[in-house]
């Protein structure tokens, strides 16, 4: 039986790294991920981890040793954050559309300028439309586990895709968190070793990245799309066996009190945690609150969705991101999308919050929630409203 | 990007419907381009007139596709389903031998 113990969230997800043994590790260090490739980078130099380390100059070419390496059939990891998360930008098109399994650990931050190093989601929504499966965890465990299922989902024949498990950078990344680090001999059950169909191999060259005319372009991307939908089941079934193994499993909408609440708050990430800990406060008053906390980013589970909110009046997002002139918060957007083509369906109300590294308590989100029943009464002139700016 | 599936020159072969593309749009045979139909995109096509022809080779050699051929006759002739309507064997042929004309849907 594996032991908890307190271990450093990033120390944790290298060792998650480590554990699903990993061939190749090429990354660029950047706050708040720094620790992970660090302790990762401590792990190869001391001869516990077998791998190949490739030091880069930048982020940009970090990915694009990850995507060689991919390439090859090597099982492959990075990290990153914010800005060089951007700096890979044009190359996570690429990895997902060449269809290059792969983990990275975003250490959620927020983009410049003004510079800042502190969480906020603008990084991971930049990245949306790349087409890689992206998965946020709200705790230190959730981040171990869903590494190490990162691979399995990638990896698998049905899917062959990079995965992106978005952590928040300080608020997990740098936290001391009681974490079950799995046995090795479990890991190795649950995640067979990684078999590349079509591998760059010079006894049966294939010719990767090639023009794709117009004639030909439309069906490749199609082709893209219907895999990343169907790569649901896979999550789902991934997940699922995670549980038998590790008795932990995980799902794409967790619900949290959510019985007979007619008022539901959705949350990303971390701030999920203390989410949980105002509506714990606010079913003590009497008030029927309940959670709904968004695991599986993409592919976007619609199902599950509409199952979460169908009996409820009003459903209360937060994002931690803008849409700058847009519809306010990426997340609230889509998920008005998803629900308008049904026939009964909850007021979605949006705010923007938690920029930059700005808390939000306990109290803060009970007042959020309420302002947000209020505006659901009264409505608001505005499309969105940003959560607890100063005037 | 396509499997090819045959070495023959096929009709209109590249035409693929989004369930036969290769993982990653990945080319898994050498040379499959001879079945992509590549002068799709051409807004002029080249027709050439053998009464003017003198045989001379120059549009042949000047091609940049490679796809003008001799025929069994002798003469030289652009295959169409290559050609990318560039012009350059018109504006070689010392005969004007060469017109381009508009394609028309
Ligand atoms: S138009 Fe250009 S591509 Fe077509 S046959 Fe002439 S030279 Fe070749
Ligand atoms: S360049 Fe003109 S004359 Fe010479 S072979 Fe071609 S078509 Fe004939």
């Amino acid at each position: 039986m594996a032991k908890r113990e307190g271990l450093e969230v990033s120390v944790a997800v290298a060792d998650a790294a480590m554990l699903s043994d990993v061939d190749v590790v090429s990354a660029y260090p950047i706050t708040p991920q720094t620790h992970i490739v660090e302790h990762l980078a401590e792990l190869v130099a001391n001869g516990e981890l077998n791998a190949a380390y490739i030091p880069v100059e930048s982020e940009h070419s970090a990915m694009s040793a990850c995507v060689g390496a991919s390439a090859v059939g090597a099982r492959t990891f990075t990290a990153t954050a914010a800005q060089g998360l951007e700096l890979m930008h044009e190359v996570l098109y690429v990895a997902s559309a060449m269809r290059y399994p792969m983990v990275m650990t975003v250490a959620n931050r927020a983009l410049s300028a003004p510079i800042s190093i502190w969480g906020d989601h603008s990084d991971a929504m930049a990245v949306r439309d790349t087409g890689w499966i992206q998965i946020f965890v709200e705790n230190g465990q959730e981040a171990v586990d869903n590494v190490i299922c990162g691979f399995r989902i990638g990896e698998d024949k049905r899917v062959l895709l990079p995965v992106m498990v978005h952590l928040d950078g300080f608020a997990l990344t740098h936290v001391i968190e009681p974490i079950e680090l799995p046995e090795k001999k479990d890991v190795e059950r649950f995640l067979p070793p990684f078999k590349y169909p079509l591998p760059l191999d010079p006894e049966k060259p294939v010719t990767m990245g090639a023009l794709g005319s117009p004639f030909i372009y439309t069906e490749v991307k199609w082709a893209q799309e219907i895999n990343l939908e169907k790569a649901k089941d896979v999550v789902l079934e991934s997940w699922q066996e995670f549980g038998k193994v590790f008795g932990r499993t995980y799902s794409p909408i967790e619900q949290y009190r959510t019985d007979g609440a007619k008022v539901l708050l959705l949350t990303m990430g971390s701030y999920s945690e203390t989410a949980m800990v105002a509506v714990d406060k606010m079913r003590g008053d009497g008030k029927e609150i309940g959670l709904l906390k968004l695991r599986l980013w993409r592919p976007f589970p619609y199902e599950e969705l509409r199952k979460a909110v169908k009996d409820i009046d009003v459903l209360i997002v937060l994002d931690r991101a803008v849409s700058f002139g847009g519809p306010g918060g990426p997340v609230c957007s889509e998920i008005k999308a998803a629900l308008y083509a049904e026939e009964k369906r909850p007021q979605v109300i949006g705010f923007v919050g938690g920029l930059g590294g700005r808390d939000i308590s306990m109290a803060g989100f009970e007042e959020m929630i309420n302002r947000g029943i209020e505006i659901a009464r009264t409505g608001s002139e505005r499309e969105f409203e940003i959560y607890g700016v100063r005037e | 990007m396509a499997k090819a599936k045959t070495k023959e020159k096929p009709v209109a072969k590249g035409e693929l419907g989004w369930k036969e593309i290769e993982i990653g749009c990945f080319i898994t045979e050498p040379g499959n381009s001879v079945e992509i139909r590549t002068g799709d995109w051409k807004s002029r096509r080249p027709v050439v007139d053998l009464n003017k022809c003198n045989k001379c080779t120059l549009c042949y050699f000047y091609c940049p596709e490679g796809c003008i051929a001799k025929n069994s006759d002798g003469y030289f002739e652009p295959d169409l389903f290559y050609c990318k309507g560039c012009g350059i064997c018109a504006t070689e042929c010392p005969k004007d031998a060469i017109i381009m004309v508009e394609e028309a849907k």
